[in-house]
């Protein structure tokens, strides 16, 4: 599974998520654009409408009422339990840089007034993997919407399974989305960039509704493991929101600015 | 001809010898069995002591060992009456993955399994047990259809993936691999899962989620390849050893982090030099499973069914 990128892209990958300074230049269209108008506009390209990345916060404000969340199962933290090269000291720096445990925030908040579970993936922290702590979190969110009888929006930003928990993180994918089977209540799934291999390949996939950011990655494997192995040029679009809508693999493509109210009226209807 | 890996190298110049010796004893009539007695038992002393020492790297070795018996091997020596279904009713039939019905001491059984090729032509035909959507899509209808009828499901594993291509992702792998996944959960018949060779991934748990997981001896399971794994740490494939060692992937891995329920001991040298002797356990293995498993009613089996996999994970909570 090509879920982990090479440190060269993640350079550029870094560089993507906001720096700091007055102004900052847009990876899609390269245009030079002050940084107070980007963030007013929700971290949107106000000239192309390129999706910035943004945190699990940024997307927590966006999408609930006053961005309140009554977070759950804040205590859960990652264990280096495969001695895995790197692993600890990437859950510290992830930890600083984000203020995070793991890569996801999960709990209760209200949607225009409709009461939903929520899960927020932080694509900060190591890429936003899927390790134990993803898989419990999304488990018990799927548990909590059920007993309480409420939606369940789950917003993906991941890599995929994270590595170094090795086999573990593979069966996360088995543990979240046999869980998926026990939640009667509706269930909408938001990929954001990128969405991709053991996160796509499970709960990401299994919404009742999936809703995808414009021009998100979405997919199995990465287009470079993809090109690699088959020694061709991609299409352009490649694996983007609007290919996947294209292939009827999504519902369909929503902006950052009417996410809220596409998903408060999708509610209504399912609810 | 039997293809022999750089460790197996001293059983092969033993075996060599040995077959030796009984040539000549044939051909001239005498007898040669004080000379070849002893190389017997040196022969057989060399397999246990090869075997019980492999590294985790060597493991991915025996599992991707082309004469490693594959899903139809196994079938065809353990079960009867196999008659195989095609398609998955929506775009192909993918032959990555076969999938069909069979009887084991009469009892009939709904079996799925990746596939992959001997000869170059059958590799190609296979695309090297690596499965694309429809090959799911396949497995899932057919698990389905049996579970209709109460037949429980017997899944061997043996892929280095989910193919990474246009085709596969325009298509829906992901798609594919989460719907499998979730569905087989509730299929409500008793699901025997044994990884018979490389347990790669995504590609592996599409069809992997049963009541009981079990492992060949020197099978594999991991969530990356030794070699993509060794790329993304090390920036070289060579390392790919190291990484086998660092992902834990072997069966007594899997069994200690409870992933798995068991092992399924191999003949002396591994599967693919007694595919009759491996059949065998298999079937023993199959069988007593089966007949715990068949006691428990359908709602029982996926309640604890999403249990066991909900309990998998390693965490602090404070």
């Amino acid at each position: 599974m090509g879920l982990f990128r090479r440190r060269k892209v993640k350079k550029t990958e870094e560089k993507k998520s906001i720096p700091d300074g007055a102004w900052m230049k847009c990876d899609n269209c390269g245009e030079i654009l002050y940084r107070k108008e980007v963030q007013n506009n929700l971290y949107v390209c106000t000239k192309c409408g390129f999706h910035f990345r943004v945190s699990s916060k940024v997307y927590r404000a966006l999408l609930l009422d006053d961005g309140k969340l009554i977070e759950q199962d804040s205590g859960l933290e990652p264990v280096d339990f495969l001695k895995f090269k790197d692993y600890a000291a990437k859950i510290k720096k992830s930890t600083q840089k984000t203020g995070l445990k793991d890569a996801i925030v999960c709990g209760e908040g209200k949607i225009n007034g409709i009461e939903v579970e929520a899960c927020f993936m932080d694509f900060g922290f190591i890429g936003g993997s899927m390790g134990s702590v993803v898989g419990e979190k999304v488990k018990r969110a799927i548990y909590r919407a059920r007993d309480k009888n409420i939606p369940l929006i789950i917003v993906s930003s991941s890599g995929g399974a994270r590595m170094q928990e090795g086999i573990i993180s593979l069966m996360q994918m088995a543990k979240t989305s046999a869980a998926l089977n026990l939640l009667k209540t509706p269930y909408i799934s938001i990929l954001t960039n990128p969405t991709t291999a053991g996160v796509m390949a499970s709960y990401a996939s299994l919404g009742d509704v999936i809703i995808a950011e414009p021009g998100a990655l979405l997919g199995f494997a990465g287009p470079r493991v993809i090109q690699q192995t088959i020694k061709q040029e991609l299409p352009p679009g490649f694996q983007r929101s609007e290919f996947m809508l294209e292939h009827g693999m999504i519902d369909m493509i929503v902006t950052r600015h009417e996410m809220k109210e596409v998903v408060t009226t999708l509610l209504k209807h399912l609810s | 001809m039997a293809t022999y890996l750089d460790f197996e190298k001293p059983i092969e110049e033993l075996e060599k010898k040995i077959e030796e010796l009984k040539n000549l004893s044939e051909t001239e009539g005498i007898s040669l069995e004080d000379e070849i007695k002893p190389l017997e038992k040196k022969l057989n002393d060399l397999r246990k002591k090869i075997f019980s020492s492999l590294t985790p790297w060597q493991k991915v070795q025996l599992a991707r060992h082309p004469d490693r018996p594959y899903t139809l091997d196994y079938i065809n020596l353990i079960f009867n009456d196999w008659v195989e279904l095609h398609g998955d009713r929506l775009f192909a039939d993918d032959s990555a993955i076969v999938s069909g019905f069979a009887t084991l001491e009469g009892i009939p059984f709904t079996i799925v399994g990746h596939q992959k090729g001997r000869t170059v032509e059958e590799k190609i035909k296979r695309n090297f047990g690596m499965p694309h959507p429809e090959g799911y899509r396949k497995a899932l209808r057919v698990m389905k259809t049996g579970a209709k009828f109460g037949r429980p499901i017997i899944a061997f594993i043996d892929t280095p993936g989910a193919f990474p291509g246009i085709g596969a992702e325009e298509r829906g792998q992901a798609m594919a691999i989460a719907v499998n996944i979730k569905e087989m959960a509730v299929l409500p018949v008793p699901i025997i899962v044994i990884v018979t060779g490389e347990g790669g991934s995504g590609g592996a748990l599409a069809i992997g989620v049963g009541d009981r997981v079990y492992m060949q001896e020197n099978a594999m399971y991991s969530v990356i390849s030794p070699e993509g794994c060794a790329s993304i740490l090390w920036r070289d494939q060579k390392y790919k050893d190291k990484a086998a060692e660092s992902l834990k992937i072997t069966a007594k891995d899997l069994l200690k982090m409870g992933v798995i329920d068991g092992i399924i001991p191999e003949p002396p040298g591994g599967a693919h030099r007694d595919p009759e002797g491996a059949a065998k356990i298999l079937k023993k293995t199959i069988l007593n499973t089966y007949r715990e498993l068949s006691k428990i009613k359908g709602d029982e089996l996926i309640i604890k069914r999403i249990e066991k996999f909900g309990e998998m994970g390693f965490f602090k909570e404070v």
